[in-house]
């Protein structure tokens, strides 16, 4: 394929990557007690891929990260089961979780929530589904 | 409030219906897309509309709005979202393997053929 | 233990998730498979035994009350039909191990197997209706992968009419659930039920008979009732014998458990239309399964068109509601489902022996496989309902109950269907077992052992169903019981 030079996206793509990824991580943290959460901040983390692919191409994404998105959908899944789950053990009913308060010196009063864990699984799911779907359109072109 | 909804789910509707009686295979798939728009705002519609209210704010708050409904379009709208998806690659894989989008070439079955 | 109804949904989700990890090695899968479906297996069993001593069970997950959170209720009636998928599920998987084919095991069939099972036990164990449509999305969802896995051109073909016709019913399912949310105002099956019932003092308000028959369309086309049966014998001739003895098995069972579930527990204050609606189509898919099955001479097509005769003698014990009737459907349906599968399964040997699916064809298979020959014998025997086999007892009781309540014409239709079934299969058996062996086929046999033992544990199971039936009928009855007096399950989700 023709090597096409996209010269205004890569430059860009290297200072808003990492502001995308992190913004998305802030939407996933954000999630418990304001708007965003998992869904919300995997889809914006395959965005930030898709941009990637859409600049280069597959093999030099597949290069800089070199993960296979359907192992991070069962990763994704088995931390959303195994913290669901979690509530066997208790004998309280599936999918209960528990939190509290932390005081920590510098950031304060956090609440720490087991339900940010099954989050976390619901985000790795949304990246790897996502895109498992993208690279199965674009990877016979 | 609700007359113009259900005037923007009837439209929906009906354009979603006249996209899946078409022949081709992309405009089905958009059809059944504007389909589950048109479910999605008909649950918002049926929970009750209202103005300026946020969820839920305590057990004491005077105005709420019933954040079920919403809770369901989040739920539907992602199921939507994943079987569109998948109906996007299998009508190109389709594409690929049987060289037609046109739903009239992929009539009959095994016997017929 | 709190948790015990939702083990059957949770064990195949996390090996579903394992498996994934797994789908390098394809002897890890099948070990891994093989062991928590005998784990799904036994936890079932285990509800059954719960639920026959403490009644129905409920859980609310992640301890919220019902009726604000999402409520899983276990009566016998849901307990005995995901016991029966358990069991379904294992001897399938025993006859894909040899059948599926390399390919298929490398690219994720068990993982989408066993997030099927989630959709399939989830929708039997879920009392809210609307976590309803979320597992029937689980299990549309994995079926489409099932159905197209291969990519073969025909599996292309129908999985797109499958998807299109699925995706339409799903809106219509969210529509209908929109409908009643905006009349009672809740989601929780067994508050929704309460709600009608204050509703209707002197019969059914019209919006409730207007959600009642969408609900009807929605599961119908899921269940695959007159008229909305036409997907089916295009859709379920594509995949291999073993996705296709699932498919016929569980998915139009899902759809027939819940216009069962919803006609008992909501709808049932207005019998005139509903359920009258609900006889006239179940006694119409009747005549038109059977049509389907004797016109045919194409063996998958004549074993998917008795599918639609089974629905329409379910949902026709279902319609007459009488304590008999309903003892009868549920009896009926454990059994049409392990029948099903087991000649689904025979069906799909048959094939891989010959190559073909048309019996002008083939013939003569009895003298190389007697054992085959015999096993579809009496799987043919079970499935038109011959004494002492297993569908004798479930057709007695719809029969009985269609003449006490004076139901006729239904009841003799029932009847008559049962003949018309056994001849339609008994074509098969005179046609393709009986008869001249070709010569030119030579004496190669081909190596069937492993696949016939499937089919073989489903009829033996069917026969111990219905010889031994005086003992599961206290289990039936329990399952009728609770679907003919609402309250009882109300009662236990609610915790009035």
């Amino acid at each position: 394929m023709k090597k096409t030079n996209n010269i205004i996206l890569e430059s860009a793509i290297t200072l808003l990557l990492f502001f995308i990824v992190l913004f998305s991580v802030y939407i996933f943290t954000a999630g418990h007690y304001y708007p965003g959460g998992g869904f919300i901040g995997g889809l914006m983390t395959a965005g930030a891929i898709v941009l990637l692919l859409i600049t280069y191409d597959i093999k030099t994404v597949q290069q800089i990260l070199p993960v296979n998105y359907r192992i991070i959908t069962a990763i994704g899944l088995l931390f959303a089961i195994g913290t669901s789950a979690g509530a066997l053990f208790f004998d309280v009913p599936f999918l209960t979780h528990v939190f509290t308060h932390v005081d920590l010196p510098v950031l304060g009063d956090i609440s720490l929530h087991t339900a940010t864990l099954f989050d976390l699984g619901v985000y790795f799911v949304v990246v790897g589904v996502t895109m498992t779907i993208i690279l199965t359109i674009g990877e016979d072109e | 409030m609700e007359i113009l909804m259900a005037f923007v789910i009837g439209i929906l509707f009906m354009s979603a219906t006249y996209l899946m009686l078409s022949k081709s295979l992309l405009r089905i798939i958009i059809g059944t897309g504007l389909l589950s728009h048109g479910a999605h705002l008909l649950i918002l519609t049926m929970g009750g509309l209202k103005r300026g209210s946020a969820p839920l704010l305590g057990e004491h708050a005077e105005h709420y709005t019933d954040p079920l409904p919403q809770a369901l379009i989040l739920t539907a709208i992602v199921i939507s979202f994943g079987v569109t998806a998948f109906f996007l690659v299998l009508a190109y894989r389709s594409y690929q393997e049987l060289g037609t989008d046109n739903v009239e070439d992929m009539k009959g079955t095994e016997p017929n053929d | 233990m709190t948790n015990l109804i939702i083990l059957p949904i949770l064990i195949p989700l996390l090996t579903g998730a394992v498996l994934i990890c797994l789908n390098k090695s394809i002897m890890a899968q099948r070990i891994v498979a093989v062991f928590s479906s005998i784990a799904a297996m036994t936890a079932s069993f285990f509800i059954i035994k719960k639920v026959h001593a403490d009644g129905v069970q409920a859980l609310n997950m992640g301890s919220w009350d019902a009726p604000f959170g999402i409520t899983l209720v276990s009566d016998m009636f849901s307990a005995l039909l995901v016991f029966t998928t358990n069991i379904i599920a294992f001897v399938c998987l025993l006859y894909s191990f040899k059948s599926i084919g390399d390919q298929r095991e490398k690219h994720y069939y068990y993982p989408v197997f066993f997030f099927l099972l989630v959709g399939v036990n989830g929708a039997f164990t879920t009392g809210d209706i609307f976590n309803l449509f979320v597992f029937f999305e689980v299990m549309l969802m994995s079926s489409y992968v099932l159905l197209v896995l291969g990519g073969t051109k025909i599996q292309l073909r129908e999985s797109i009419k499958y998807l299109l016709v699925n995706v339409i019913s799903s809106a219509l399912f969210v529509i209908a659930v929109a409908y009643l949310y905006s009349v009672v105002g809740t989601l929780n099956m067994a508050h929704i039920s309460e709600r009608i019932d204050e509703l209707s003092g002197n019969g059914m308000p019209g919006i409730i008979t207007v959600i009642a028959v969408m609900f009807l369309i929605v599961f119908g086309l899921k269940g695959a009732i007159f008229p909305l049966f036409f997907w089916m014998p295009g859709s379920y001739y594509a995949p291999p014998a073993p996705v296709l003895a699932l498919f016929g098995a569980l998915l139009t069972k899902v759809g027939v458990y819940s216009i069962t579930r919803t006609y008992t527990l909501f709808f049932y204050h207005d019998q005139e239309f509903t359920f009258q609606l609900l006889s006239i189509l179940a006694i119409l898919s009747i005549v038109v399964g059977v049509i389907g099955a004797i016109a045919y001479w194409d063996i998958k097509k004549i074993v998917i068109y008795n599918i639609i005769v089974a629905v329409g003698v379910i949902l026709y014990g279902v319609s007459v509601m009488s304590p008999d009737s309903l003892t009868g459907s549920v009896y009926y349906l454990v059994h049409d489902m392990i029948i099903k599968a087991a000649l689904f399964l025979l069906v799909g040997i048959m094939i891989s022996i010959t190559g073909t699916s048309n019996l002008n064809h083939f013939s003569g298979l009895i003298r190389r496989y007697p054992v085959l020959a015999w096993t579809f014998f009496v799987a043919a025997l079970a499935l038109a309902g011959i004494p002492p086999l297993s569908g004798f007892v479930g057709k007695l009781l719809i029969v009985k109950g269609g003449f006490e309540e004076q139901s006729f014409l239904g009841a003799a239709i029932v009847l008559m269907s049962s003949l018309l079934v056994l001849f339609s299969i008994m074509k098969i058996f005179i046609n393709g077992f009986w008869g001249q062996q070709p010569a030119d086929k030579g004496e190669v046999k081909a190596p069937i052992k492993w696949l016939l033992v499937s089919p073989v544990i489903l009829v033996a199971i069917s026969a111990l169903f219905g010889i031994n039936s005086e003992a599961f009928l206290p289990y039936i009855s329990q399952a009728a019981d609770t679907l003919l007096n609402p309250d009882i399950y109300i009662k236990a989700v609610l915790k009035e």
